[in-house]
C-alpha cells in the first residue's frame, strides 16, 4: 500500500466508521425490536398469570411449566412426527439428490430449477389440494374401495399430516444435499476404488462423511418447521392431530391465555435445541470412531 | 527445460477429473434411480397440477369433473372480499420486500467492515431469526405488540384527547413481522455473494480514485444484483404466501389473501377457492420465471456465469 492510499484511508476512518454504523442500523434496530424483546417478552410472561380478560398479570408462577409437563402429548406428538418425517424426507431426497448430482448431466440446471417451482408457491395451497388428492373422491375412496373398507380415511389421521408435512419439507432436505453431492470431489471415490475398497467401504469411508454435513443441514432446515407446523395439522388433520402448533394457536389467539401459551413456546424451543444438540453429538460420535478405524 | 513440463502435468490430471463419470451400476440399480427420480417428481407436480384442473371444473362440487369451464375465475375476481384480499395481500408483499431487500443489502454492505466480535453477534441473530420456528416468531411478535400499544395509546390519547391516534394491528404490523424474517434471508444471500466476490475490481477503482459511492453504483451493485433481485422475490413471494405469522399479528381490515383461502380451505373444498388457488400459482411461479429470465439476460451481459446467476441457484446455495 502506498503511504497516500494508507493516509487517505486514516483520515476517512472516522466519516467510514459512521457510514457502517448507518449500514447495520436497521436491521439491527428490528433484531433488538422484533426478535430479541419479543422473544424476552415471551420468556418473562411464561411466568406470569393470565388476565381476566385475556393477556397477562405480572408473577412469579411456574403453573404454566407444570401444565406442560403435565399434558405433553402434543409435544410427543410432534417430536413423533417431526422425527418420522424427517427420516421420510432423508430417504426420499437422499437417492434424488444423488441422481441429479450424478447423472444430471446438462440437464442439472433444469432438474434443479423444477425442485424450486413447487417450493416456491403457496404451501398453503399446496397443502388445500392434497385436500383433494387424499379424500373421499380421491385416494381414500380409491383405496376403501380397494379393501373393501368404505370409510377408509387417510384426511383426519396422522397419516395425511405425515404426507402434507414430507411433501411440503422435502425439498429443503433435498437442497443441501444436492450442494453438497455436487461439490464432491469424485477423484476421492476414483482412489478409494483404485486402492481395491469394495463398493460399500467406499460408500462408508468416503461418500458418507462427505455427505454427512449436508444431511445434517438438511435434517436441520426440515425438523424445525416440522415441530412448529400448523397449518397442514390444521387442515389435513381436522385439528384431530394436535401438535404443538395447535396449542400454541389455541392459547394464543383462542383461549387468549398468553402465560400458558408463552411456556409451549419456550417448552418448544427447549425440546428443539436439545433433539438437535443429541443428534449432532450421536453423529459426531460416530464420526469420531470412523476417523479411529480408518487410521 | 523444466519449467514448460510443470504446469503441463497437473492439467492433464484435470482433465481427467473432468472426464470422470461414475462408473455405472447395474442395469436394475440405474433404472431404479432413474424410477425414483421420476416418482418424487410428480409427488411434487401432483397437487399444482389438480389445484390448476380443478379450477376449470365447471361442476359446484368441486371434487367431481364434469367439463370445462372458465367461469369460477370470473365468479372469485367478482368477489368483494377477494379483491380487497389481493390489494392487501399486494401491499404487504411489495413493503416488505422493499424494505427487507434494502435492510438486508445494507446490512450485509456494512457487515464486511464491522470487528470480528459485533460480526459474530449479528450472525447469530440472523441465525435465530431464521431458525426459531415460524409461530414463535408469531407469536412473540404478537405478545410485543400488544405490550407496545399497551404503553404508547394511552399516552398518545393523553396528548391528543379522545379523538386522539391510536397504534393498533394492521398493515404496518404485518410488515413489521415479515421484515425481520426476510431481512436474514437477503442478508445471507447478499454476503454469499460479496464473499465470492472479486476483490479486485473494487481496489482498482480505487485507486483510480473513484469515491466509495462510484465504486459501489459501478462495481459492487452489479455483481451483487443477482442476489438482492433473488432476495426480493423470495421476500415478495413469502409475503404474498404467509399465513402462519399474517394471522397473529393481523387486524381488522387488514386480511391478506393466504387468511382468506385458510378460511375457506376449513370450510372445504370449494370451485372458488380453487379457481383462487390457481391464481396464487401463476403469479408465483412467473414472478420466479420473470427473475431467472432477468438474472440470466444480466449474466449474459456482464458475462458472468449462469449457474451462479440464476435464482434457482442460489437458493438451493443459500440454505
Amino acid at each position: 500500500m502506498t503511504v497516500a492510499a494508507a493516509t487517505s484511508r486514516r483520515e476517512g476512518s472516522g466519516r467510514s466508521a459512521l457510514a457502517t454504523g448507518l449500514l447495520i442500523l436497521p436491521a439491527t434496530v428490528w433484531y433488538v425490536l422484533l426478535l430479541v424483546a419479543p422473544l424476552v417478552i415471551v420468556i418473562v410472561f411464561s411466568f406470569g398469570e393470565k388476565a381476566r380478560n385475556g393477556g397477562y398479570v405480572p408473577a412469579f408462577s411456574l403453573d404454566n411449566y407444570g401444565q406442560v409437563l403435565l399434558r405433553p402429548d402434543p409435544f410427543i406428538d410432534s417430536l413423533r412426527l417431526a422425527t418420522i418425517g424427517t427420516i421420510l424426507t432423508l430417504l426420499i431426497a437422499l437417492p434424488l439428490a444423488y441422481f441429479i448430482a450424478t447423472r444430471g448431466g446438462r440437464h442439472k440446471g433444469m432438474l434443479v430449477l423444477l425442485l424450486v417451482i413447487p417450493f416456491w408457491t403457496s404451501f398453503l395451497i399446496r397443502a388445500y389440494s392434497w385436500l383433494i388428492i387424499l379424500g373421499p373422491r380421491g385416494a381414500a375412496g380409491f383405496i376403501g374401495d380397494a379393501i373393501g373398507e368404505p370409510a377408509f380415511r387417510i384426511l383426519g389421521t396422522d397419516v395425511g399430516v405425515m404426507i402434507g408435512m414430507t411433501y411440503g419439507y422435502l425439498p429443503l432436505m433435498i437442497f443441501p444435499l444436492y450442494v453438497t453431492l455436487e461439490r464432491m470431489d469424485r477423484a476421492l471415490v476414483e482412489a478409494s476404488k483404485d486402492l481395491g475398497a469394495g463398493r460399500w467401504a467406499t460408500f462408508r469411508q468416503i461418500t458418507l462423511p462427505i455427505i454427512l454435513p449436508g444431511v445434517i443441514t438438511g435434517s436441520i432446515l426440515v425438523f424445525i418447521p416440522m415441530m412448529g407446523e400448523y397449518v397442514i395439522p390444521a387442515i389435513l388433520g381436522y385439528g384431530r392431530t394436535f401438535l404443538i402448533g395447535n396449542a400454541l394457536v389455541l392459547d394464543f389467539l383462542e383461549a387468549r391465555h398468553w402465560p400458558a401459551g408463552s411456556a409451549k413456546a419456550v417448552g418448544l424451543i427447549a425440546v428443539m435445541m436439545i433433539s438437535i444438540t443429541l443428534y449432532l453429538w450421536f453423529l459426531n460420535r460416530g464420526r469420531k470412531t470412523r476417523e479411529v478405524s480408518v487410521l | 527445460m523444466t519449467a514448460p513440463a510443470i504446469p503441463a502435468v497437473p492439467s492433464v490430471g484435470v482433465e481427467a477429473d473432468r472426464s470422470w463419470r461414475p462408473r455405472r451400476l447395474g442395469g436394475f440399480v440405474e433404472s431404479a434411480f432413474k424410477a425414483h427420480a421420476i416418482l418424487v417428481y410428480a409427488f411434487l407436480y401432483l397437487p399444482i397440477v389438480v389445484v390448476i384442473v380443478f379450477a376449470f371444473n365447471a361442476n359446484r362440487l368441486a371434487t367431481i369433473w364434469t367439463g370445462f369451464s372458465t367461469e369460477w375465475f370470473g365468479v372469485a375476481l367478482g368477489n368483494g372480499v377477494i379483491q380487497k384480499a389481493i390489494q392487501n395481500s399486494l401491499i404487504v408483499a411489495f413493503a416488505n420486500a422493499i424494505l427487507a431487500t434494502t435492510f438486508g443489502t445494507m446490512a450485509a454492505l456494512g457487515l464486511q467492515r464491522v470487528p470480528r466480535q459485533l460480526r459474530m453477534g449479528f450472525d447469530v441473530l440472523t441465525y435465530v431469526s431464521i431458525i426459531v420456528p415460524e409461530i414463535v416468531i408469531a407469536l412473540a411478535t404478537l405478545v410485543f405488540f400488544a405490550t407496545a400499544f399497551d404503553f404508547v395509546n394511552p399516552v398518545l390519547a393523553g396528548a391528543g384527547g379522545a379523538g386522539a391516534f391510536k397504534l393498533g394491528f394492521g398493515h404496518a404490523t404485518i410488515v413489521a413481522a415479515h421484515v425481520l424474517f426476510n431481512t436474514s434471508l437477503v442478508l445471507l444471500l447478499v454476503r454469499a455473494r460479496l464473499s465470492g466476490m472479486d476483490r479486485t475490481q473494487v481496489e482498482a477503482s480505487f485507486d483510480l480514485f473513484a469515491t466509495p459511492w462510484r465504486t459501489f453504483t459501478q462495481i459492487t451493485f452489479p455483481q451483487l444484483l443477482p442476489a438482492i433481485v433473488a432476495g426480493f422475490l423470495l421476500a415478495f413471494t413469502f409475503s404474498f404466501d404467509d399465513y402462519v405469522i399474517t394471522s397473529f399479528v393481523s387486524g381488522p381490515g387488514s386480511s391478506t389473501l393466504p387468511l382468506y383461502v385458510f378460511g375457506q380451505v376449513k370450510r372445504g373444498v370449494s370451485p372458488e377457492t380453487n379457481a383462487v388457488a390457481a391464481m396464487i400459482f401463476a403469479f408465483t411461479i412467473g414472478t420466479l420465471l420473470i427473475g431467472q429470465l432477468l438474472l440470466a439476460r444480466h449474466a449474459r451481459r456482464t458475462g458472468s456465469r449462469g449457474s451462479d446467476a440464476s435464482v434457482a441457484g442460489m437458493i438451493t446455495e443459500a440454505r
